[in-house]
């Protein structure tokens, strides 16, 4: 166990490989109750979320779901969220537990500018509990009512798993075809166990945040906070694309724009290890006498190889482009190759 | 777990099975246990000199990397390639699968006897 943004986490059951190919190839189940949950209700609810997170949520229907982002005035992340549309005027915000407090102080401090809404933080009302894997629908689907195949990837729906309450989103962080459960803490575990027992067959995987680290980045989704923060932009990191540039306004938006008019100068690229070893977070990476750091690494179980990713002036972003990586005093080459590493068969 | 009473350990969890003047050196059942899944090992070459307590190489695991500290000192006689091809037999049988062989010359480092080992790890 690890502490992890105030919780006590688990790295590993069976071991980071043994769980990645689990998921990969059948499922795998992980406790991410430490996400955080805020709601924002009330008469100006949408008006708040359209000004306050950056992708147009106007384009939700209650029941879809959607990636998008705090930013700052300037247009840099302070943290990537899901924004859930429970009804017309009521959205649930799923945040980073390390940053779930200074994005609840945020929204409390931004919100009154935009009119009637309530802030809550029920970050305490929710576990979470998320069935990842190309079997997930399978083992998921004896335990509730909620016919499955009708979830939408990025939907959601209510209804009980293993006879607790429960909201079902079809989402995930690992790549694969999979649902995460939204249950009131008293009932977490007995659900949890329920999907292990259901998932026996399918031998399903417990899973630890190890695998949960390693399964994101081969999918080539990014760690706020790591790979992107108060330094970057989505158009740096490539995430051009929850940006709702066809909102009137929204914090951090006239930068952007600029950005997006101008190009932007550095770019999040994802390379491979052309030599031996694991480039990790915080390891230099140099292209062209242009220093940069590593901000993701690991070893990629799936695909067999070491990946990363770092950020690189636009000139250098080109797949095939050679990095040089400094492991621990020995320069090791990498190279520029197209995202995501893995993606998986549809 | 057993420690094998014909090995010898270091602190740093590496064992040496020392004859006949030659030394060969591997991890221990615990430091593959906290490693989890090894992904490379990177060792010296044949004819390279090492000295006991220095580094010789490193073991890398998905989770994290570690250093190989040497047992004893003396030159290197051959090199394990088995292990830096298939980094995983040092999950699967890590007092089966050595590491390095030394022609030992000069100090060895402070080694435990099996249950001297055995404690240090509980």
């Amino acid at each position: 166990m690890v502490p992890f943004a105030g919780w006590e986490m688990p790295v590993e059951y069976t071991g980071i490989i043994d769980e990645h190919l689990a998921v990969r190839t059948r499922a795998g189940l992980f406790d991410v109750s430490h996400m955080g949950q805020v709601e924002i209700a009330g008469r100006d609810a949408l008006r708040t979320v359209q000004a306050l997170a950056c992708n147009d949520a106007a384009r939700l229907q209650v029941g879809q779901a959607q990636y998008s982002a705090l930013l700052t005035e300037q247009g840099t992340f302070i943290d990537d969220i899901l924004v859930y549309r429970l009804a017309s005027s009521h959205f649930l915000l799923v945040v980073n537990a390390a940053h779930a407090a200074r994005d609840v102080a945020w929204l409390l401090e931004q919100a009154p500018r935009f009119g009637e809404a309530a802030i809550v933080d029920s970050s305490a009302r929710y576990a979470l509990l998320a069935l990842q894997g190309p079997a997930a629908m399978e083992v998921l689907q004896p335990l509730t009512g909620v016919p499955l195949g009708e979830v939408a990837t990025y939907a959601f729906a209510h209804g009980e798993v293993a006879g607790a309450r429960a909201m079902i989103s079809r989402t995930g962080y690992s790549g694969e075809d999979g649902f995460e459960v939204f249950v009131p803490p008293a009932s977490a575990a007995g659900v949890w166990q329920a999907m292990l027992d259901a998932g026996r067959e399918a031998d399903v995987r417990p899973c630890g945040l190890g695998a949960r680290d390693t399964l994101r980045l081969e999918a080539a989704m990014r760690l706020c906070g790591q790979d992107m923060d108060e330094t970057t932009t989505p158009l740096e990191a490539g995430l051009g694309w929850i940006v709702g540039w066809s909102k009137e306004s929204f914090v951090g938006h006239e930068p952007l724009r600029a950005e997006r008019e101008r190009g932007a100068a550095r770019r999040l690229v994802g390379f491979e290890m052309v030599d031996a070893g694991i480039a990790r977070h915080g390891h230099t990476v140099s292209v062209g006498g242009v220093a940069g750091v590593v901000t993701s690494g690991t070893y990629a179980p799936y695909l067999k190889k070491a990946i990363g990713f770092t950020y690189v002036p636009a000139s250098a972003a080109a797949p095939g482009t050679e990095l040089e990586v400094d492991i621990r005093g020995r320069r090791a080459r990498a190279r520029v190759v197209p995202l995501p590493f893995y993606k998986r068969a549809r | 777990m057993s420690y094998p009473e014909d090995l010898q350990y270091t602190k740093d969890h590496e064992w040496v099975r020392l004859a006949d003047g030659t030394a060969e050196v591997g991890v221990t059942e615990y430091a593959q246990a906290q490693l989890g899944d090894v992904v490379y090992v990177e060792l010296p070459a044949v004819g390279q000199t090492i000295a006991a307590g220095d580094a010789f190489g490193s073991i890398e695991s998905v989770k994290a990397v570690s250093e190989l500290f040497a047992p004893v000192s003396g030159e290197v006689v051959a090199v394990n390639d088995e292990v830096t091809a298939h980094p995983e037999r040092v999950n699967q049988d890590p007092h089966g699968t050595w590491m390095i062989r030394v022609r030992v010359a000069g100090a060895s480092a402070d080694l435990l006897d099996s249950a001297q080992y055995q404690a240090l790890v509980g």
